[in-house]
């Protein structure tokens, strides 16, 4: 099968074979024969709707996801012959969100991607304090290292939660809807440095709602539609409008963006969507 | 001040107020004398005093005041939850059950080591409880499902020794509620020994986990993620801390207050690495329990006050201050301040896939 021996191969940074996730008590399985090769040092966007697995995706690929069915590579070798410590080296998630239950500071959490590199009681390197410094200024939040996180905006949390990601120095890199809450500016920072990331040679793999950021920024796609492969391949080839609209469930028209030479995609109007509630009847008279 | 700083001055303390504690009580000595006692030799009567009475009794205030520290501290990492203390998971529950047995059977009475071993027999039944309980089918551990089952564990051995309590004779129910509040009065080098025995390996493994305990702070999956085995580390703590919480029960009663306040006054002063705050959180717990052990038996001389009642007295007040004090620093990063960097986390993401069917 040629699907998986592209994945087995060791030119592939993450690939899955007939990938299957099915949480407990779960209606229908989470994913579906997913079967995905993820380049080398490519940038590789996943898109799809709302609960169409991508998160999943994410951590099924990493191996952390219980009652996965199927394979999940990781630079040739199962993910599950992988040792925790040595896949953390290689790979740094940022995911959607998490909580602190406790007060930390910008430079605490950023060196917290040296766990996998540390002993148990062992201080940080100059090798290691490198590593964090260079992450902190790739992310711009050098200026904040002594802030709490609980003092920051929504974009300084994010691009601090990136600089930890690069602080592990990982081949690939691994994100969960990154830019969701930035403004534009932040947006595009994290995005540029991403490319150029994956211009040097690391693996970037990035699951977000931006169909026309994905457009410009991916090397390939992958559109995932409750749990199973809708399309694949270069942006050009996935974002076609009847694929869109049957994936989405909505009216979407593509074009080509003189400005940039790629895809636009731009959502119409429906008259099958959702309805406000029916104004109150202000005038009983007329 | 650095971390190395507070260690040497913490250190410095726990040898003064251990000289102290010997020093005073009904029968105010010297230093000399003590020193002189410690070295065998001096009034042979002094000697028995220090020796036999005192220094076992100074050595446990540090033993179970630093454990009870210690092991607060690893429960709010581990619970994710500020209110966390070495008692929030049933052990001390029971621990006053098996203990409330051993006084109204008499056996008490008769054997001295009936009523730890009835203590501790009780909080590792508590113990094995709850993490059956919290363990999932696949054999992890849900530190939420943990936190429910060790509360509901806990009013259920509550509600067992209030039974016996209910059915027992007037002289019980007094010993019992005074074993309740704590005291270090019965130690001797035997007990002493024994709780050494738990604590001193518990406490160097935990603080062997200061690292992974650092990343359960900031959230399972990111740990997992960040490369720590996480089930291991959650199951590995709990054991740990609640053997160091259950022979430090078993020997004094339950002594409230120090396992919650002395983890987050060192998380004032010195931050949040686990790293640096375990050790000094032990420290910190070994001073503050011998200091409220010198009060409670020379407050009232000859009389003793029940410890628990001088640690919630010392150190509430102590405690509401550092915590104006941080407040007042103007930060909304004190203690029990969450930060959720977005509404929707994996579960919401999953309620959210639900309603969009």
């Amino acid at each position: 099968m040629s699907e998986s021996s592209a994945s087995n191969d060791g030119s592939a940074a993450l690939g899955a074979t007939k990938l299957r996730v099915h949480y407990l008590n779960a209606p229908a399985p989470a994913l579906d024969s997913v079967s995905i090769t993820v380049p080398r040092g490519s940038f590789y966007v996943v898109l799809g709707p709302n609960g169409s697995g991508k998160s999943t995706l994410l951590r099924a690929l990493l191996g952390m996801v219980p009652h996965a069915a199927g394979q999940a590579h990781m630079f040739g070798r199962p993910v599950s012959d992988w040792d925790r410590r040595a896949l953390a080296r290689e790979a740094g998630v940022v995911t959607q969100s998490e909580s602190l239950a406790f007060p930390i500071t910008v430079r605490e959490l950023v060196a917290m991607g040296r766990y996998p590199y540390l002993g148990a009681l062992q201080s940080e390197t100059p090798s290691d304090k490198e590593a964090i410094s260079n992450a902190m200024r790739m992310c711009d939040v050098e200026n904040l290292a002594q802030r709490f996180l609980s003092t920051l905006s929504g974009g300084e949390i994010q691009r601090t939660r990136v600089a930890r990601a690069l602080a592990q120095e990982p081949n690939v890199l691994l994100l969960d809807e990154p830019t969701a809450s930035l403004d534009v500016r932040h947006e595009m920072e994290i995005l540029e440095l991403l490319r150029a990331s994956a211009d040097h040679g690391m693996t970037v793999f990035l699951i977000t709602h931006h169909l026309d950021l994905a457009a410009r920024f991916a090397d390939r796609l992958l559109l995932l539609d409750r749990g199973r492969v809708a399309a694949e391949g270069e942006p050009q080839e996935v974002l076609q409008g009847e694929t869109l609209e049957r994936v989405y469930e909505w009216p979407i028209s593509v074009s080509n963006d003189p400005a940039t030479g790629v895809p636009r995609v731009t959502p119409l109007s429906t008259s099958s969507g959702l309805r406000p509630p029916p104004a109150p009847d202000q005038d009983p008279d007329s | 001040m650095k971390p190395i700083t507070w260690a040497a001055l913490l250190g410095l303390a726990v040898v003064l107020v251990f000289l102290l504690s010997i020093r005073l009580g009904s029968v105010d000595l010297s230093t000399g004398e003590v020193f002189a006692a410690l070295l065998g030799e001096g009034d042979i009567n002094i000697r028995r005093i220090v020796v036999e009475l005192r220094a076992p009794r100074a050595v446990m205030a540090i033993l179970v005041g630093g454990g009870l520290s210690l092991s607060g501290a690893v429960f709010q990492a581990l619970l994710r939850n500020p209110l966390a203390e070495p008692y929030i998971l049933g052990i001390s529950g029971g621990a006053a059950t098996g203990a409330v047995l051993a006084l109204a059977m008499g056996l008490a009475a008769s054997l001295s080591w009936a009523l730890p071993a009835a203590a501790f027999t009780g909080a590792l039944l508590a113990i094995v409880l709850v993490l059956r309980v919290a363990a999932t089918a696949d054999h992890g551990v849900d530190v939420r499902v943990l936190l429910l089952a060790g509360v509901v564990v806990g009013a259920f051995f509550t509600a067992c020794m209030s039974f016996v309590l209910s059915i027992s004779d007037a002289r019980t129910v007094r010993s019992a509620v005074l074993w309740m509040m704590g005291s270090l009065a019965g130690s001797d080098w035997r007990t002493v020994w024994m709780v050494t025995l738990y604590t001193l390996p518990a406490a160097i493994m935990l603080v062997g986990l200061a690292r992974p305990l650092n990343l359960l702070a900031i959230g399972e999956e990111t740990a997992g993620f960040l490369g720590a085995d996480v089930e291991r580390v959650k199951r590995v703590a709990y054991v740990l801390a609640s053997l160091l919480t259950a022979a430090g029960v078993a020997a004094t009663g339950v002594i409230g207050f120090v396992g919650l306040i002395v983890p987050h006054s060192v998380r004032l002063l010195v931050g949040g690495d686990y790293r640096v705050l375990l050790p000094l959180a032990f420290l910190t717990g070994a001073v503050f329990l011998t200091l409220a052990d010198i009060v409670a038996r020379t407050v009232m001389s000859p009389a003793e006050v029940p410890i628990g009642v001088i640690t919630a007295f010392v150190g509430v007040p102590l405690f509401l201050l550092l915590l104006r004090r941080s407040v007042g620093a103007g930060a909304s990063h004190g203690i029990g301040s969450q930060m959720v960097t977005e509404s929707t986390g994996p579960a919401g993401a999953r309620v959210a896939k639900r309603s969009a069917r």
